[in-house]
């Protein structure tokens, strides 16, 4: 049963592919970088690649100078990004070059509200449907303030995809449910991106619960870093999210093209093992 | 808007979902929501627990010291040679300045609600002490977070929190002060929510904070109205308190809000001074915007990134303001104003030479304005400044600006 009070999924770039991987009897992986890390060439070689490598949807963090509800790796590649110059024209001018060579994956916006609500909600809206952003992730925006940007963001044809956690029991989900579409990220642990991976059973409870509330696509994150972590998630959520471990791969690397060349091995390794998860 | 006959309350604020205006609100990660709820409902419970009450009163009186007396400085009025100046000795208290209000009364909702660790940011380590010192008092653990520039500039309170039995967490990302203290008490509270109590320090943060933080700080004005009741028989007519975060102004103004005759000035640091990018006037260099779960005034640039506050008081070194007083601003209720690095400096020396009193770096920038202020008001004008705290801390920073003028020699002689 699912709870929506405007429906804008009619067929969107996320329901569509939610439903292509779910045909193929897989989970989606869904991969995070940070816009502009570590410099715009860079970030732009690895997103552009990055459904090649085996992404389903792509989530493009928006560098924000207090990333409250990250860890140090993602901490790191923020100010990387805005060191080097990242701004939300040039992540959104990234999303519009990825547009021009791939109409079907889906591209979700990863941030803090305070460079939209600076930028003002309907411009940021506007513009950011007009360079092919599916869905946003807002971290800080909790469905108490769904009418600063979710309820605008639905009606321009934008997904809100809300972070379901630990602690939103029973009580709170359907208002969590309320208003979301593409699919509901289940942030797998308390705490910030990059911490430890709870065991795989305590997930599985845990997303079960939440399929009695709905039927949207659920999208499992938060500490997953290897193939065979993602395996065990697979096997029984929608999607499966890779952030910190792919952010660590680029500031590791000896050259940003190595760091591209790595995030895309990676990314290849989930992929194939997202394949094989449910033999 | 027509005015009608009955104006009404300023007092009432905020509503139900945590604004005064268009400031304020609960901007933060799900994983905290619930959280923050239970604090909402166990903050009501407990306003309306006698019990509450009474604990509170006890531990204020015998254990803090309430109430702070409200001193009529003579020598500051008579150098000045206008306004009559009162000022509300807050750092008479325990611990040495208003911080412990607040830290008090948020350890006893803490132990309503069975958490048995306490987190907490600070910048002068003000906060930090008062919070390690209630934590001590109940037997919980504690951790501060504090930047890495923060320590530096206020060792003694380090210290002191570590005899407390606090453990002190150095933060180093940004600018290594308050503000980054902050993200990382937030991300401390995410990852423990279930045994987490985060006590935090000022009139800031996601609903409910702005609201108690406030309620537990409003002795100091409910005091002031008492006690100039008392020796002058009236209302005051200006109050004027320094702004972090904004809790000890927010104590004092607040019970006056209604009070139309009662002038009410708010002092940000200018540090280096507004026109260079050196201060922390979130209200008088900012611009509305979301941080640490309230929207409100914030330094930032066009794209939305949050900018480095400076003062040379670590307690007043923060980009943001308690969304009351940004709505207070908005409504124009309130006068804000800055002073900078060197006004404070400049008050902080008279006080301690007119009055004997050693006031904390934050304090002397509410002094300042009244240096500014009080010479072109008449004799009977009642001024109370809010003297939020003593500056025993800030020897270092004093003395490395100072020592020549002020004749401070390091061997003593
Ligand atoms: C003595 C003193 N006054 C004022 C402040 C500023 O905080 P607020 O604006 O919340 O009163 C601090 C903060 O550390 C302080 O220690």
């Amino acid at each position: 049963m699912s709870i929506s009070a405007i429906d804008t999924t009619a067929s969107s770039r996320l329901d569509r592919r939610f439903a292509a991987v779910r045909a193929e009897n897989r989970a989606a992986l869904v991969t995070y970088i940070t816009a502009g890390d570590p410099g715009y060439d860079a970030s732009l070689a690895t997103f552009l690649g990055m459904a090649d490598a085996g992404a389903d949807v792509i989530e493009l963090g928006m560098p924000f100078t207090d990333p409250m509800a990250d860890g140090l790796a993602i901490q790191h590649a923020t100010q990387r990004a805005l060191k080097a110059g990242q701004t939300m024209d040039r992540t959104l001018a990234m999303v519009s070059e990825f547009r021009k060579r791939d109409q079907d994956t889906p591209i979700v916006l990863m941030g803090y509200y305070n460079p939209i609500y600076r930028r003002g909600v309907s411009r940021f809206l506007e513009q950011a449907s007009e360079a092919g952003v599916d869905g946003l992730i807002v971290v800080d925006l909790p469905p108490e303030h769904d009418d600063e940007l979710c309820v605008p963001a639905s009606e321009a044809g934008i997904s809100f995809i809300r972070l379901a956690t630990p602690t939103t029991d029973s009580e709170r989900l359907p208002g969590v449910l309320a208003n979301t579409s593409g699919f509901l990220y289940y942030v797998s642990s308390n705490g910030v991106t990059g911490g430890a991976a709870p065991t795989a059973e305590k997930v599985e409870a845990e997303v079960g619960r939440i399929r009695e509330h709905t039927d949207i696509p659920v999208a499992v994150g938060f500490g997953i870093r290897t193939a065979e972590q993602a395996a065990r998630i697979g096997r029984f959520s929608d999607g499966v999210v890779v952030g910190s471990a792919l952010i660590d791969l680029q500031a590791n690397a000896e050259t940003p093209e190595q760091g591209t060349q790595a995030v895309h091995a990676l990314t290849r390794e989930l992929a194939d093992a997202l394949k094989t998860a449910r033999q | 808007m027509s005015q009608t006959t009955a104006t009404p309350s300023l007092r009432q604020g905020p509503d139900a979902k945590g604004f005064f205006g268009d400031f304020g609100g609960r901007f933060v990660a799900e994983t905290l929501m619930p959280l923050i709820l239970h604090l909402q409902r166990e903050y009501e419970a407990a306003k309306q627990d006698p019990a509450f009450a009474e604990e509170l009163a006890g531990l204020s009186a015998d254990y803090v010291g309430r109430q702070s007396p409200l001193y009529f400085a003579e020598r500051l009025t008579e150098q000045l040679g206008g306004a009559k100046i009162y000022l509300k000795r807050e750092d008479l208290m325990h611990t040495g300045a208003h911080k412990i209000n607040n830290a008090l009364g948020q350890v006893l909702l803490a132990r309503r609600m069975g958490k048995q660790r306490i987190i907490a940011e600070t910048g002068a380590g003000m906060h930090g002490v008062a919070t390690a010192t209630v934590a001590a008092r109940f037997g919980l653990d504690c951790v501060i977070y504090m930047g890495s520039t923060d320590i530096h500039r206020q060792q003694p309170n380090v210290q002191r929190m570590q005899l407390l039995g606090a453990k002190v967490v150095p933060v180093t990302a940004g600018d290594g002060t308050l503000k980054d203290a902050m993200n990382e008490a937030l991300r401390d509270w995410v990852t423990n929510v279930d045994d987490t109590f985060y006590i935090i320090g000022t009139v800031a943060g996601p609903h409910p904070y702005p609201q108690l933080v406030r309620d537990f700080q409003s002795i100091i004005g409910q005091e002031t109205r008492v006690q100039l009741q008392e020796k002058e028989g009236r209302l005051p007519d200006s109050l004027v308190a320094c702004i972090g975060g904004g809790s000890n102004a927010m104590g004092l103004f607040h019970p006056f809000l209604d009070e139309e005759s009662v002038e009410i000035i708010g002092v940000e640091a200018a540090g280096e001074g507004l026109e260079t990018p050196r201060h922390a006037a979130s209200l008088k260099g900012g611009l509305p915007g979301v941080l640490h779960g309230n929207r409100t005034f914030l330094l930032q640039d066009e794209e939305g990134q949050i900018g480095d506050a400076h003062s040379i008081s670590a307690g007043l070194d923060y980009p943001g303001i308690g969304p009351e007083h940004a709505w207070l601003h908005d409504i124009k209720r309130a006068e804000y104003v800055a002073a900078t690095d060197q006004e404070a400096l400049d008050a902080f020396k008279m006080l301690c030479r007119l009055e004997g009193i050693i006031p904390a770096l934050e304090s002397s920038h509410a002094l300042a304005e009244v240096i500014k202020r009080a010479p072109g008001l008449p004799k009977d004008h009642l001024m109370v400044v809010n003297l939020s705290g003593r500056g025993d801390k800030d020897m270092a920073t004093v003395t490395h600006h100072l020592a020549d003028e002020l004749g401070l020699n390091p061997d003593g002689e």
